[in-house]
């Protein structure tokens, strides 16, 4: 089941057995507990056979590859030895209590974590085979583009956030008619167009936080990445702009790649074909939603699902 | 009995709300508090009434004295009021003097901003500048002028002014401008820096996201988000190039009338000498050499008026074009 039936599921309230199972298989026994300690410690060949398990179940071709992937802030590491594969066309979720690294290990693959002064990463990136540390930053994130936490317009007209990301940079800059059709299709994509098309000159500072950040997406796929980034992207909105945010990504993923954070355990189960469980820096767990709420491997994950912790 | 009493319906009305809450009355503060108390009000009372009774002063003598006709006749040289004419030189002088000076000093002023905040490297020469900005705001302008007309009669600046084989005479609008664009370039640069420095990381990092350049970034997106805090610093060092006085006597010459040096439109009127309104009002004061106290009165209601409108716009700016990114800064201490 792919994750827009699950979310048309959701919507309509039909859950699967599966899902209603859910509770009580993570129900947990108090002596399982004491296993917490020993599992704290997941190794990353763990983490590697789990993931080339869960990543030839994937749907498509391999599209973003982490081998052996830390990020440190200094020495401090954020981010431990995480290796995983992305697949085109999925949509994963990052999961897993505040601080454990999901947000930095999702901009260390556009690099953005390179603004952050003596931030630094090791191991391998793959984008389609090629190290993203060999490609020019502006080429990458013009493929891997992103969305923020908080709904980011640039203080300009709705046309020209949307127009800005589709600007060049340098010699020619398309006029206006050349740039209407994009931005307009950009605009139709997320879903933001039957509400400003009287008037794309208004200042973007104008909308409300869920169209601003409708508008945040528009801008990041106005120039067809082909992989999306989502950090948190509902965590400021309220229940209306995130049901309309998660039909819409039901709606993207369906030609792009989107890696999203999320903190709603629940928009995980809905949005998501897989999770990625992380903790304290370590990809504890990853595989297909279903498999991840309903029979985690990991004590960690049971309990972080059931709410224990996080 | 109770039943005496008339039934009175619960109102439906929430009860009346108390328009202040409990507050402790001064009488039982400290006396050190009260003293406070007191003197804080009459400090803020005093201020009010000097600016008052000065604005009152030249609104007065404005009315006196300032009449259509002062701003629209050239002042001429005659020891009787009635010949001497009126203050159109002095109102132009004003003009053009602040927007060359302000034409110099706001792409230094932000040009500089963007460089110290956005890049700052090495680290060293960013001090320098940061500095070098301050110094030049806590410079007196007397200071400056005098500089100015010594560095402005160097024979390499010749085209700047009217000059002879043996030199230039180094005064001009041109050169008058050059020096004034140091005293309006603080306002600029601190308000350009502020308001980079309060621009939401988020901002930058969406652009970056996008896959734009730090040039682009700063171009596009940053830049246009602080026009408003730019715009507030020109105002503010606009207002600073009107009320100068010392540059405007050595450096533009403080002729009663503007004299061009040359035929060509332009660059004559440029390269030519003139006054403002400050060198008028000094002129005609008891202190200087002219007589018209009146008229002097008159240009110094006229340039307060200017001024008023001048911080009058510049609040003004805060409010255009939507919400702002952040609150501008408005106390601008160089």
């Amino acid at each position: 089941m792919s994750a827009r039936e699950r979310l048309a599921n959701a919507r309509s309230g039909k859950l699967r057995p599966a899902a209603r199972q859910s509770s009580e298989n993570v129900a947990l026994p108090i002596d399982n507990l004491e296993l917490t300690a020993d599992l704290m410690s997941v190794t990353p060949e763990k983490a590697d056979s789990t993931t080339q398990v869960a990543g030839t179940a994937a749907h498509g071709r391999e599209r973003l590859r982490l081998d052996d992937v830390s990020v440190f802030y200094g020495n401090t590491p954020a981010v431990k030895n995480v290796s995983l594969s992305i697949s085109h066309g999925e949509v994963l979720a990052l999961i897993g209590p505040s601080g454990c690294g999901k947000t930095t290990l999702l901009r260390t693959l556009n690099r953005l974590t390179e603004l952050t002064p003596n931030a630094s990463h090791s191991g391998q990136i793959l984008l389609d085979g090629d190290e993203i540390d060999e490609l020019v930053d502006t080429d990458l994130r013009s493929r891997i583009s992103m969305v923020f936490q908080q709904p980011n317009p640039f203080p300009m007209s709705i046309f020209d956030n949307v127009g800005f990301a589709l600007r060049e940079q340098s010699r020619r800059r398309p006029r206006r008619p050349e740039l209407e059709p994009l931005v307009n299709q950009a605009l139709q994509r997320a879903g933001l167009y039957e509400e400003v098309r009287g008037d794309l000159g208004r200042s973007a500072l104008r909308l409300s936080g869920g169209q601003q950040q409708r508008l945040c997406i528009a801008r990041a796929i106005a120039q067809k990445p082909e992989i999306l980034l989502m950090d948190e992207p509902c965590s400021a909105l309220d229940p209306r702009s995130t049901a309309v945010i998660e039909d819409l990504i039901g709606q993207l993923s369906k030609d792009l790649t989107i890696v999203i954070v999320t903190h709603n355990l629940q928009q995980a189960r809905r949005i998501a074909d897989r999770v990625a469980f992380m903790y304290l820096g370590d990809l504890v767990e990853i595989g297909e939603t279903e498999q991840i709420f309903t029979a985690p491997r990991e004590q960690q994950t049971r309990e972080y699902i059931a709410g224990v912790f996080g | 009995m109770a039943s005496a009493e008339p039934y009175s319906a619960p109102s439906l009305l929430p009860p009346r709300r108390r328009r202040r809450g409990r507050r402790s009355s001064l009488r039982s503060w400290r006396l050190r508090d009260q003293a406070v108390f007191v003197l804080a009000w009459t400090v803020g009372i005093g201020l009010f009434a000097v600016v008052a009774a000065l604005v009152g002063f030249f609104a007065v003598r404005g009315a006196q004295y300032l009449r259509p006709d002062l701003l629209v006749t050239h002042p001429a040289p005659s020891v009787s009021q009635a010949g001497s004419g009126g203050f159109l030189d002095a109102i132009e002088g004003t003009v053009l003097l602040g927007v060359i000076g302000l034409l110099i000093a706001a792409p230094i002023g932000v040009t500089t901003a963007v460089w110290v905040v956005e890049y700052g490297r090495p680290r060293w020469l960013s001090r320098i500048v940061e500095s070098t900005v301050e110094m030049i705001a806590g410079t007196p302008d007397i200071v400056l002028a005098i500089f100015g007309l010594a560095l402005f009669e160097l024979g390499v600046f010749a085209p700047l002014s009217y000059s002879e084989p043996g030199g230039a005479f180094g005064r001009s609008f041109l050169t008058a401008g050059a020096m004034m664009s140091l005293v309006a370039l603080p306002s600029v640069y601190v308000a350009t820096r502020n308001g980079l420095v309060a621009t939401p990381r988020q901002l930058r990092e969406a652009s970056y996201a996008l896959g734009k350049t730090r040039i682009a970034t700063i171009r596009r997106v940053v830049l246009p988000g602080i026009r408003r805090d730019i715009a507030t610093g020109s105002t503010l060092g606009l207002g600073r190039i009107i009320g100068d006085t010392a540059i405007v006597i050595l450096v533009l010459g403080a002729t009663l009338r503007i004299d061009t040096q040359s035929s060509t439109p332009l660059l004559g009127l440029l390269r030519g000498t003139g006054s403002t309104l400050t060198s008028y009002i000094y002129g005609n004061s008891p202190a200087g050499e002219g007589g018209a106290p009146q008229k002097a009165s008159a240009a110094a209601a006229l340039l307060l008026l200017i001024i008023i409108g001048l911080n009058w716009g510049v609040g003004r700016i805060g409010r255009i074009g939507g919400p702002p990114l952040h609150e501008p800064k408005r106390r601008l201490g160089a």
